[in-house]
């Protein structure tokens, strides 16, 4: 029984009117995208900015109002309250109405002077570690920065008292952390994995559940002609999503293109093919569409958690990384990110697209293993 | 030598340990309404995916349609309908994309044709747009024998056609069936109904995977050799109970007004009765009816099982 062209355009359009009248289906497919845009693009933010903090100015000098005008310019803090007493900054932290609070000590501007290296006082509500990280770091430099504008005349040799070493950082590629460069275009990894795989294992196991499976079999149709011509129409599908996305990421969120785009769209390819290939191996094992469902979030977790989309891959412990590693997730991220971001090319990409191909090729050897089985 | 359309020997299917269809030989001549018949989880439906391909069996050797129905399923797959038990067709599709899309499957040359005379005849012109899925019983039924047939097959396997059908959508069917017979069309059918049974040509009685009888139903009743008495009058539960249990007697069963008493063994029914003839209860013994026979065959198979 050989590959039929018209038989598996007979599979194609039945599985496009399906698609069409599946409202819920062909909603979730356009939804998730937008949703996740949405929800990742604008509402999460891992550097952010504009953190309410509290004043504690003990010691009313030049110098204390130089430094309040510095954080406030800095936008990472929103001075919303001043204290009278330590006690106060004390009950506002614990409160939850300040993340920062800022002690002034009674002596800062006479030791300054003097060159005794004062102290500054800043603490934190560290609760939500990576909501204070950045800010943090603005602290550091403002001091000095700010400070030594004021040590001018016969202050000035002062200024050469502050570190001797300067912390120097620069930060490549997203010089200003914006969140979004990071989110957007992994967000199309993100979102190709759920859908595509979750769709082709419903898609599958839904011919089963329904019995219609067993009809379709006992036809001259080929095995090898319903799993491709079920394929087909996602494909189509996850080009709409990356398709949504990139628009989304150009016009919406001033993502930079730095890279090529139609090499991004080439690639793209291998990840869906991937998907796709988790999505009918599910299908094979799965006996009705609810463990399709349970069983894509059941691989949908790690890939978000371990790729690198929602923590820094590098700050994960060896063996998380490792597991990182054969999620196609994590090398596609790095692909996505590497074309926009960093205007990587082909050679630079490489790297990580012969595991997205090596994990394709051992996901569907398991598939089309199962598939013969449960045929019978 | 006369050819069959179906002519198979030995045919043995086990899933796991469990011997689900048993040394099965069946032949079916051409044109022939054959009737499957068999108790719940008997191998019925094995037997029918077996001969269309669907599953491989572990053993067993003949011709479905002249071909080797071990190794040319994918030939045999483009002759033969099969009808699911229950309704596989797209109930998110209308009534003719379902059919366009089994006739796209089976490439027929004039595709459009083939849709709209199915169409016409099944009587679902005007319907042709509306979701199968929202088709009742009786019209999902014939819907799905229409995809059945729109490949113009030479045999078709029908599992359970009728169950959850009304009487007269029922006997349409099977008006149909008998059209398309005389046509030349060899039919395969499983049932549970009795009244089906006797409208097919011949039968087989199948149970625990056995093949315990088959021939014309005139055959069958012969070959179960169950001797059947008629009584009626008063009280007949009471007589019931009492008789119920006496050696011999292996089936008591009510029809309305009268008792129907039948065991293998007539001289011991007879041994076992005597003594109630001299009642007031009239006694006749009159020919065995299919479903008695095929209870009677269940239970020495189960006999014979245990």
């Amino acid at each position: 029984m050989s590959f039929n062209l018209q038989r598996l355009f007979a599979i194609v359009l039945k599985e496009f009117i399906q698609m069409r009248r599946d409202r819920l289906t062909f909603g979730m497919m356009v939804g998730i995208p937008m949703i996740q845009l949405v929800l990742f693009g604008y509402a999460i933010n891992s550097n952010p900015k504009h953190l309410p903090t509290a004043v504690y100015a003990a010691d009313n000098s030049p110098f204390s109002r130089t430094l309040i005008w510095g954080l406030r310019n800095s936008s990472y803090f929103d001075i919303v309250r001043e204290a009278h007493s330590p006690a106060e900054i004390e009950n506002w932290l614990a409160e939850n109405k300040v993340q920062f609070a800022v002690t002034i000590p009674v002596d800062f501007s006479r030791k300054l002077v003097r060159g005794e290296k004062p102290d500054l006082l800043l603490e934190a509500d560290a609760t939500d570690p990576a909501a204070v990280g950045s800010a943090q770091a603005a602290v550091a430099q403002l001091a000095t920065t700010v400070i030594n504008r004021d040590l001018t005349g016969p202050l000035a040799p002062l200024q050469s008292s502050a570190p001797p070493f300067n912390l120097v950082s620069h930060q490549h590629y997203n010089p200003e952390n914006i969140s979004q460069y990071n989110i957007v275009p992994g967000l199309m990894g993100v979102m190709l994995t759920m859908t595509m795989i979750m769709i082709t294992g419903l898609a599958i196991t839904r011919e089963r559940e329904r019995g219609t499976m067993e009809n379709l079999l006992s036809t001259p149709v080929h095995p090898g002609e319903v799993i491709v011509g079920k394929i087909i129409p996602y494909i189509m599908v996850g080009y709409v999503q990356v398709t949504l996305v990139l628009l989304a990421a150009k016009f919406l969120f001033d993502v930079p293109f730095i890279g090529s785009v139609p090499l991004l769209v080439v690639l793209t390819f291998l990840f869906i093919v991937a998907n796709l290939a988790v999505g009918i191996t599910f299908s094979t094992i799965a006996k009705n569409q609810l463990q399709a469902v349970q069983m894509t979030f059941f691989f949908f977790l790690p890939s978000l958690l371990l790729s690198g989309y929602m923590f820094p891959f590098r700050g994960m412990p060896g063996w998380a990384q490792d597991l990182g590693e054969c999620l196609p997730l994590t090398h596609f991220l790095r692909v996505v990110r590497g074309i926009l971001l960093k205007g990587n090319g082909l050679t630079e990409c490489a790297p990580d697209l012969w595991p997205i191909a090596l994990f394709v090729v051992v996901m569907l050897f398991l598939g089309i293993k199962r598939y013969r089985q449960t045929l019978d | 030598m006369e050819t069959f359309a179906i002519d198979v020997r030995g045919v043995t299917k086990k899933f796991g340990t469990r011997t689900v269809v048993n040394d099965i030989a069946m032949q079916v001549r051409p044109g022939e309404i054959y009737g499957f018949l068999g108790p719940n989880g008997s191998g019925k439906t094995t037997f029918l995916r077996m001969l269309c391909g669907l599953l491989k069996p572990d053993a067993g050797s003949g011709n479905c349609l002249g071909l080797d129905f071990r190794r040319e399923s994918s030939e045999i797959k483009k002759r033969v309908g099969y009808m699911t038990q229950k309704f596989s067709f797209y109930e998110d599709l209308t009534i003719e994309e379902n059919l366009d899309f089994i006739a796209r499957l089976y490439q027929m040359p004039s595709r459009q044709d083939a849709v709209q005379k199915s169409l016409e005849r099944l009587g679902m012109v005007e319907r042709r747009k509306q979701l199968a899925g929202t088709l009742s019983g009786g019209w999902k039924q014939r819907l799905a024998l229409a995809a059945c047939l729109i490949h113009e097959p030479q045999l078709l396997l029908l599992d359970e056609p009728t169950a959850g059908v009304d009487p007269k959508a029922r006997r349409d069917f099977w008006e149909e069936i008998h059209k398309l017979a005389a046509e030349g069309l060899t039919f395969l059918i499983t049932t549970h109904y009795m009244d089906e049974a006797s409208r097919c040509h011949r039968l087989a009685y199948i149970a625990y995977g056995n093949l315990l009888a088959h021939g014309t139903v005139a055959e069958v009743v012969k070959a179960g050799g169950l001797t059947t008495w008629e009584v009626s009058g008063e009280n007949l539960a009471v007589l019931a109970d009492k008789i119920r249990s006496l050696p011999g007697v292996e089936q008591v069963v009510a029809f309305g007004t009268a008792l129907h008493v039948s065991g293998r063994d007539a001289a011991k029914l007879q041994t076992a009765v005597g003594p109630f003839m001299a009642g007031a209860y009239r006694w006749t013994q009159i020919e065995s009816g299919l479903e008695d026979v095929f209870i009677s065959l269940m239970d020495s198979a189960k006999d014979n099982f245990s």
